[in-house]
Formats: structure tokens, C-alpha cells, sequence
């Protein structure tokens, strides 16, 4: 579990994040949602230690986050950023590879060689396994990516706006891949969402931000109403119903 | 397919050497020999250092039209140069001991180059290129402290400073050489330890730290190896800015690989294929007196030319 108390940031002196509090309990896949500038990015960059933690307190499965050495926290969490850069000459492959590095730093073992094909298999790489991320499309390229940090066999994954760019046949075939394997092998992930219509379809949990606290936490059935979008998002957009999930009519 | 071009790259390597040594050979052999591969040392040791040394600060920058020259190392050394110049006279700095000068220059570069990255990067939100940019902007103070400094001088310390600051392969003391020797091979033995880190910290600015690759640290000691390298080159030789970038941007197109197990040797071969080759060129073939220098400075400032434009057209 990873658990976030009063977790305070600041940037050039303005408030990114004020108090917050937030339980992610293990299992599932849970999306941070919320306008632009509500500091999910910034949240999940601190629980993954790409900054230091200014106030407050952050602890994976009741280890104190400052307290992690790199090598156990790259064992223990994954994180993928929003931005990835396209222009690398490596070969899909070679990327997955890459995932392995907290368990072997760059030599291979057979137990590796194994993961890297599962995962080059779960994410339906195969064919594209040689070929060098500069001449991937984007969904290819986040497809990579995503399978580099799962080959990383972390409990806990973060992703940042994995769907940035991606047209939605990629959007859909990702997070459906995502939810499917978290189920499959009891996987935590943390999902920063724009859209709100993916977080309702795809998520077990939502987590609704709005100038750097929380606002709201639940079930996407429970939290995503008219009021709920007008509150967070300040907008009045209709909340229609299809299989049993919330929709946004846009 | 690049185990085919290493043999190649080695084959030309080895060809251009035993020209060097022996095409156009009067006299003794065994002082050509001597004199001559002293010399052909020298233009390995110097294209594999710089050459390394231009790779590795584009692998933590992240950018490869970025020189190690660029943060102003050259400049420093230049400063170093023409103040013991100014304070000593050109009689005083003649006669300085060789060793000596080396490692001061080497100690003064490597602790201005660890203290930059420290004071800038102690703060966890700064980044690299901020660093870079603040090196840039030093080099230009470096060396305009250094032409006020040469105007103040007389003409005769001007004489001995300017020879000393362009770089030449023709006279290196063999002591000198011995020691660079030494070091620069502890380097890259070190550097070949962590060639799978390398390739990790390549990958930017976070995915490293999720790999638990510790950026930070790997950048830092990555500058101090850098520092050795541009700093054994440049006491040994002087300045040669550009080399760096002719070798990393040939190497880059000839080694299609992310792995700086293949990178790294790749450029040092090729290094040593471009100054080896160049000097050969010149000299046996063209007999030219043309510094070596000037051919490699102005090749390296075209492929530069060309990569910016490049860069901007696409």
C-alpha cells in the first residue's frame, strides 16, 4: 500500500500540492483525474522520487519513501513519464531489456531472457521486436515503452498520461492490456487520465484532484456524476449510463 | 553486421598505423620507429581520450551536438595557461616541470568541473542543461579574462603563450605520455565497468531513476572521468575542440547501437582512424605543414554546421 499523508509541494513558491492525503491500497488500477495544473503529475513524481519530498511523508508497503535505496525502489515501483523521447536508435527489444536492469544491471539472465519474452508476448511486440523506436508509431512507441517498465516486475506501476497522442484504438487496446494484466498478475497502477470517459471505463478507482488537493476518491459508478464534473472540472456536461458505467456525453 | 564493421574499422586502424611508422622512411629504423611511435601514441591516445570523452558528455546530456568544450574546458585550460604565463614569465613557465603543470592542470579542471556540477545540482530541481548553459556562459568569462590578461603581457610571453595554446601533436614529452597513458586506460577500464549504466542514463532524465539507475551520482562521475580525459588531452596536446564531435556524430552513423559496449570502443578506434589517418595525410602525402589541428578543428566545426542545420530542417 502506499500511503501519503500530509503531503505539501511548492514550485517557485506557489502550492502544487497542499495536505494531501491519499491511501492506494495494493490491486486494481486507479486513475488520477482532474483539471490541468491540479498537481497529479507533481503527485506521482514525488511517490516516485523523481523530486524530494518537501513536507509530509510518503511510505510503500510501510517503508518510509526517503528511507528506499535506488536498486530496492526500482524492484519495488515503476515509474513512465509523460514525455518520451522518440528519436532513440534502440530496438524494442533492447528497451524491454532495459526493465531488467534493477534485477541484473545489463547482464542478461535466463530468468531475464524469460521475462523479456513474456512481456514482448503480453504486449504483442513480437513482431516489431528489432525494429528501432525512432520508426515506431506512437502507439507502437507507448506500447514499448509500457512494456519496458512492466518487464521491470515492479508491484507498484505510475504512468503519466500514457495516452497522450494516442488515437483511440491505441488508447483502448492499452488500458484494456493494463487492466487485463493487473488483474492477472495482482498488480498496483497509478494512471494520470485527461480524458474522464477512460477513467470511468477502465478504472476499479478514481482519485479526482483540483488545485493540488483532493477532492474526491471512489468507485467510478459512486464519483462520476454531473455534480462531480462540475465541481472538479467546472463544466456542465450530461452523465449518461452504458453497461453499468458512467458516460460523459461530450 | 556490427561485428563486421569493428573488424573493418580495426583493419583501416591498423593499416593507417604501420603507414604512419613506416611510408617515406630514411635512415635508422630503429629511431623512426622510436620517434615515430611515440608519436603515433600520442594521436591514439589523444583521438580514443577525446573521443570517449565527447560520447560520454552526450550520453548524461542527452544531446548529441554537445561538446565537452562547450562548458568551457578549454577555456579554463587556457586561462591556467596564460596566467602562469603572466605570473611567472615566459622564462618561469619554460622551465616549470612537465609533470607538474600536468596535474595542476588536471586538478584544476577536474575540481572546476565537480565543483560546477555540485553547486548547481545539489538542488534537486535544477537540471543538466542548466549546468551546460552556466559552463558556456564561464567559458566566455575564461577567456575574456585571458585576451585582457594577453594584453597585458609583452610580446615575447605573447609568443611562447600563443604556441602553447594551439594544440600539436609533434613534440610530446615521453614522460608525459607514459603517465596519460596510464591514466586514460584506468579510465576507460572504469568506464567499461559501468557500459550498461551508461546505456541507462542515456535514456534521460527519469526513466534512470526508475530503473534505479541513480542519475545524479552516475552524472557526477561521469563529469570526473570526463574531466581526466578532455584534461589529460588538453595538457598533453593543448585544445582540440571539435574532434569530439567529427568522431561521435561518424560513429553514431557507423554503429547503429544504443549499447555503449559497442559505442565507446567504436570511438576510440575511430578517434584513433582520424588523427592517425589525418596526420598521415598530411604529412607523408601532401607534405604539408599544416597543423594537424587546424584540419581536424575546421572538418569538426563543418559536421557541426551540418548537424545544426540539419536539426533545424526537419
Amino acid at each position: 500500500m502506499i500511503r501519503i499523508r500530509n503531503l505539501s509541494h511548492q514550485i517557485a513558491g506557489h502550492d502544487i500540492l497542499r495536505n494531501v492525503d491519499l491511501d492506494l491500497s495494493k490491486g486494481g488500477l486507479t486513475a488520477l483525474v482532474g483539471p490541468n495544473g491540479a498537481g497529479k503529475s507533481t503527485l506521482l513524481s514525488l511517490v516516485a522520487r523523481l523530486a524530494a519530498t518537501q513536507s509530509g511523508a510518503i511510505e510503500i508497503n510501510g517503508l518510509d519513501l526517503k528511507k528506499i535505496s535506488h536498486g530496492d525502489l526500482a524492484q519495488l515501483l515503476a515509474i513512465l513519464p509523460q514525455v518520451l523521447t522518440s528519436t532513440h536508435r534502440i530496438s524494442v527489444q533492447d528497451l524491454v531489456g532495459f526493465g531488467r536492469y534493477p534485477y541484473s544491471h545489463g547482464r542478461l539472465t535466463s530468468k531475464d531472457r524469460q521475462v523479456i519474452e513474456q512481456v514482448l508476448a503480453s504486449f504483442e511486440l513480437e513482431g516489431i521486436r528489432h525494429r528501432f523506436l525512432d520508426t515506431l508509431s506512437g502507439g507502437q512507441r507507448q506500447r514499448a515503452y509500457t512494456a519496458m517498465a512492466w518487464a521491470q516486475d515492479t508491484e507498484y506501476l505510475l504512468l503519466d498520461e500514457p495516452l497522450n497522442n494516442l488515437d483511440i484504438a491505441a488508447s483502448r487496446s492499452l488500458m484494456a492490456r493494463l487492466k487485463r494484466l493487473a488483474e492477472q498478475e495482482r498488480r498496483t497502477i497509478v494512471i494520470v487520465l485527461h480524458d474522464i470517459n477512460y477513467a470511468a471505463g477502465y478504472a476499479d478507482h478514481i482519485v479526482a484532484m483540483k488545485a493540488g488537493e483532493i477532492v474526491e476518491a471512489g468507485a467510478p459508478e459512486a464519483i462520476v456524476t454531473e455534480a462531480f464534473l462540475s465541481r472538479v472540472f467546472d463544466t456542465e456536461a450530461q452523465v449518461t449510463h452504458v453497461a453499468g458505467r458512467p458516460l460523459v456525453v461530450v | 553486421m556490427l561485428r563486421r564493421r569493428f573488424f573493418w574499422l580495426l583493419l583501416v586502424l591498423v593499416v593507417v598505423s604501420v603507414l604512419f611508422l613506416t611510408l617515406g622512411a630514411k635512415g635508422s629504423w630503429g629511431f623512426t620507429l622510436w620517434f615515430r611511435g611515440q608519436k603515433l601514441a600520442s594521436l591514439l591516445l589523444i583521438g580514443g581520450a577525446i573521443s570517449t570523452a565527447t560520447i560520454l558528455f552526450q550520453t548524461i546530456t542527452h544531446n548529441r551536438i554537445l561538446t565537452p568544450s562547450i562548458m568551457g574546458f578549454d577555456a579554463l585550460f587556457l586561462l591556467i595557461l596564460t596566467v602562469m604565463v603572466f605570473g611567472l614569465g615566459a622564462g618561469g613557465y619554460t622551465q616549470l616541470p612537465k609533470v607538474w603543470l600536468f596535474f595542476l592542470n588536471l586538478g584544476v579542471l577536474t575540481l572546476a568541473s565537480v565543483g560546477l556540477f555540485a553547486l548547481l545540482l545539489k538542488d534537486q530541481s535544477s537540471d543538466l542543461m542548466r549546468m551546460v548553459l552556466t559552463g558556456i556562459i564561464l567559458g566566455v568569462m575564461f577567456r575574456s579574462l585571458s585576451s585582457l590578461i594577453q594584453r597585458l603581457i609583452d610580446p615575447s610571453e605573447f609568443a611562447v603563450l600563443q604556441s602553447a595554446s594551439f594544440a600539436r601533436f609533434n613534440r610530446v614529452d615521453a614522460d608525459l605520455l607514459l603517465l596519460s597513458t596510464g591514466l586514460v586506460l584506468v579510465t576507460w577500464i572504469c568506464l567499461w565497468t559501468m557500459r550498461h549504466r551508461l546505456d541507462i542514463l542515456a535514456l534521460g532524465e527519469v526513466l534512470p531513476v526508475s530503473l534505479g539507475a541513480d542519475p545524479k551520482r552516475g552524472q557526477l562521475v561521469i563529469l570526473m572521468f570526463i574531466s581526466v580525459l578532455v584534461s589529460v588531452s588538453t595538457a598533453l596536446v593543448g585544445p582540440v575542440a571539435f574532434l569530439g564531435l567529427l568522431v561521435s556524430s561518424l560513429t553514431y552513423r557507423l554503429i547503429p547501437s544504443w549499447h555503449h559496449g559497442h559505442i565507446l570502443p567504436a570511438a576510440v578506434l575511430i578517434g584513433g582512424i582520424t588523427l592517425v589517418g589525418g596526420q598521415l595525410v598530411l604529412e607523408r602525402i601532401l607534405h604539408l605543414e599544416t597543423p594537424l589541428a587546424v584540419v581536424v578543428e575546421c572538418l569538426g566545426g563543418l559536421v557541426f554546421l551540418f548537424l545544426i542545420l540539419r536539426k533545424g530542417s526537419t
